[in-house]
């Protein structure tokens, strides 16, 4: 059955769908119980599964995360929320230094099927903190997963698909996107859902290459359509997976474009985007006609929010980088 | 400046502990209004020789270390008693959580002393399950695994799995510099507010590699359980009777669904705080020889010739039994293989990442390319 969900909606669905699976999966977070958390992904589950699986937890991200540590080991599959991207930071070290590598240290005797949830990114004139991307820091540390999706399809499934998966994974929510409304099947087996760590192309095209996730997607769709008005046929790929990167159908992509720009709010300065750039120039270096470029946020502080329109990638600035693609 | 400073009183956190002690220096079985041990003879000799073997086990380790076979040992010389009184108190269910140097809790949950050996030695990094052994892994972040502790027991909690006599019970080892942590913080309180099942074991061995207790606090380590709703002792820490009784009595008011116990282990830290360390850096011979005249050992030993339930013979036995187990540690240290350098990327994930696949083939390539241009 289809239905129309708004992403945040379809995040929220998913979650009680994994929740009536597995009875050993658990919420915990702040403000995530009768709240139903700041941006109600949680809402009403607490009131349906009651408050040993939807926990309020003390105000301190640290503890959220450890614990989780604990209960995992203890067998139960705990889905964290991290209120804000910039609120992550104080649980930095359970993440990378234990929720990352105690499969490797254990030699494969302790799984971890952590799900951390952080809404994440600007564009919603929030203070200070509220508006960040972090998911550089940890698609760098081996023993993570992070994954970002962009629409409510690939919310409602990539949710559960990753709380199933036995591998600890940061899930990385666009939060300006929460209220964009999508059609979702969610009478499909999971099995048969699209594979968590593909990346997909999102619209086809022949010219250009253009790579996004999360909240950047609909800024890039957008752009691809502006150009087709000129013209020009961008081909969009939704990388999804953060870590690991699903490389075959960018590779694939770029042999016949030729070009590529990569995009994302996050700065550019050791970012994903370097990343990819360094990857398809090995692997597409006699198919390039011009240098893989990179649409980011600035190499800054995220900004005040009346300054933010500025700070982040906006359609005419993947126009821009289009176009200079085929300055070569 | 000095007007101000001079209302503040010192800092008391190295005053005189009223503690909880069964057993004093010189080996006199003392009472206390509501702790006991009723011990066989037997457990008493087994203490005994639980405290002896442990001592003799990281001694060797530290010899291994001086001789180049391991790369570091963190000794536990001068907390035995903490380790094996506490160790002891676990029953079978009960879960525990240890820092990188709880090799005495270790020996007594009847684990082989080898398994933490090849940490130490660079040839895995402690690769063990804890649900097997109903004991985690080391944890070398100062204070990490006492969150990982407080939410194993709110799953015990979650699970119906306390509130009887054969419920189970937690218990999270850490120490002294641990206790200035957030981690360490925040685990008090969520245990206390969901009434976690679990006992906090702090060894104040008095020093955080250099930095005295007084770098850490102003207040006896116990008392900060009060600040946070639950009960806080402080035990001998070289007194094995009485770390026994009070770890015993923790933990089953845990099982009960009573809630958590902070307990301060009120010990010294012999040794160097690892092999890398020089602590004649930071302390004075003679504070090391007050805390010789209260070894752990030596009183139980005292104690059991007082009582009569062991002579001579006994304690040479048992000392004879210490040198075998250190040679067959020794035997089995040497041995260790070194790893196969392509099983780096073993275990990363549990699924598996198709990125490290091609890394790990493409270094087995390079590595095959010296064997090829050997022949």
């Amino acid at each position: 059955m289809s239905e129309t969900l708004t992403l945040g909606k379809a995040i929220n669905t998913g979650l009680r769908r994994a929740m009536e699976n597995d009875p050993k999966v658990v919420i915990m977070g702040e403000d995530v119980g009768r709240l139903g958390g700041v941006f109600r992904i949680t809402d009403g589950l607490q009131k349906d599964f009651g408050e040993e699986r939807v926990i309020d937890t003390p105000l301190a991200e640290s503890g959220i995360v450890g614990t989780a540590v604990g209960l995992a080991i203890r067998g139960y599959r705990p889905v964290c929320e991290i209120q804000f991207d910039g609120f992550v930071y104080p649980a930095f070290d359970q993440i990378v230094s234990q929720v990352a590598k105690m499969h490797y240290r254990s030699q494969g005797n302790v799984r971890l099927p952590i799900v951390i949830r952080i809404p994440f990114g600007g564009g919603i004139g929030a203070v200070e903190h509220h508006s960040e991307s972090p998911e550089a820091y940890f698609a760098h540390t081996g023993g993570l997963k992070v994954v970002s999706c962009a629409t409510p399809l690939d919310a409602y499934w990539m949710i559960q698909q990753a709380i199933v998966s036995d591998d600890p994974i940061i899930f990385m929510e666009p939060k300006r996107r929460y209220w964009e409304k999508g059609e979702v099947d969610v009478d499909v087996a999971l099995s048969e859902a699209y594979p968590l760590h593909s990346a997909r192309v999102a619209r086809p095209g022949t010219d250009v290459t253009v790579l996004a996730y999360g909240p950047m997607m609909r800024t890039v769709l957008d752009a691809a359509s502006a150009a087709a008005e000129e013209g020009r046929e961008l081909e969009v790929i939704d990388l999804r997976s953060l870590s690991p990167l699903d490389m075959a159908p960018v590779y694939e992509s770029i042999r016949k474009t030729g070009r590529c720009v990569v995009v994302h709010e996050a700065p550019g300065n050791v970012g994903l985007g370097a990343e990819l750039a360094a990857r398809i120039t090995e692997q597409c270096f006699y198919s390039l006609e011009a240098p893989v470029l990179r649409v980011a946020g600035f190499n800054t502080p995220y900004p005040a929010a009346r300054v933010e329109e500025e700070y982040l990638p906006d359609l005419d600035r993947v126009l821009d980088a289009v176009d200079r693609t085929f300055g070569w | 400046m000095a007007k101000a400073e001079g209302g503040r009183t010192k800092a008391s956190a190295r005053s005189e502990p009223e503690f909880v002690q069964l057993l004093t220096p010189d080996g006199e079985r003392v009472d206390h209004p509501e702790y006991t041990v009723d011990f066989t003879d037997e457990e008493y000799r087994g203490l005994y020789r639980d405290l002896v073997i442990v001592r003799k086990l990281d001694a060797e380790a530290t010899a291994l270390q001086r001789q180049g076979e391991l790369g570091i040992w963190a000794s536990l010389l001068g907390q035995e008693a903490a380790q094996v009184g506490s160790g002891r108190a676990l029953r079978p269910q009960d879960m525990a959580f240890p820092t990188y140097r709880e090799h005495g809790v270790l020996f007594c949950r009847g684990i082989d002393p080898i398994m933490p050996l090849g940490l130490f030695r660079g040839v895995d990094q402690g690769g063990w399950d804890p649900n097997e052994f109903k004991f985690g892994m080391y944890t070398i972040v100062i204070g990490a695994q006492t969150l990982h502790a407080t939410g194993y027991a709110m799953g015990v909690a979650m699970d119906g799995a306390m509130g009887t006599d054969d419920g189970e019970a937690v218990i999270a080892y850490f120490g002294d510099g641990a206790t200035s942590q957030g981690d360490v913080n925040e685990a008090y309180i969520w245990a206390s507010v969901f009434n976690a099942p679990l006992v906090f074991f702090c060894q104040n061995n008095q020093y955080a590699i250099s930095e005295p207790i007084e770098k850490q606090t102003r207040v006896p380590l116990y008392r900060r359980a009060a600040g946070f709703g639950f009960p806080g002792i402080r035990v001998d820490g070289n007194d094995v009777l009485a770390s026994y009784a009070v770890t015993r009595a923790a933990l089953d008011h845990a099982r009960h669904g009573q809630g958590p116990t902070l307990i301060e282990a009120y010990t010294y830290r012999m040794g160097a705080h690892t092999t890398s360390d020089d602590p004649t850096r930071y302390r004075i011979a003679s504070e090391v020889d007050a805390w010789l005249a209260k070894d752990p050992i030596k009183r139980v030993r005292a104690f059991l010739e007082k009582q009569q339930l062991a002579d001579d013979a006994y304690f040479t036995e048992i000392d004879e039994e210490a040198q075998r187990e250190a040679v067959h540690l020794r035997e089995r240290v040497l041995s260790m293989p070194d790893p196969d350098p392509l099983t780096l990327f073993d275990h990363v994930y549990a699924h598996g990442s198709p990125l490290l696949d091609d890394e790990k083939a493409q270094f087995a390539r390079y590595l095959e390319s010296f064997e090829r241009s050997v022949h």
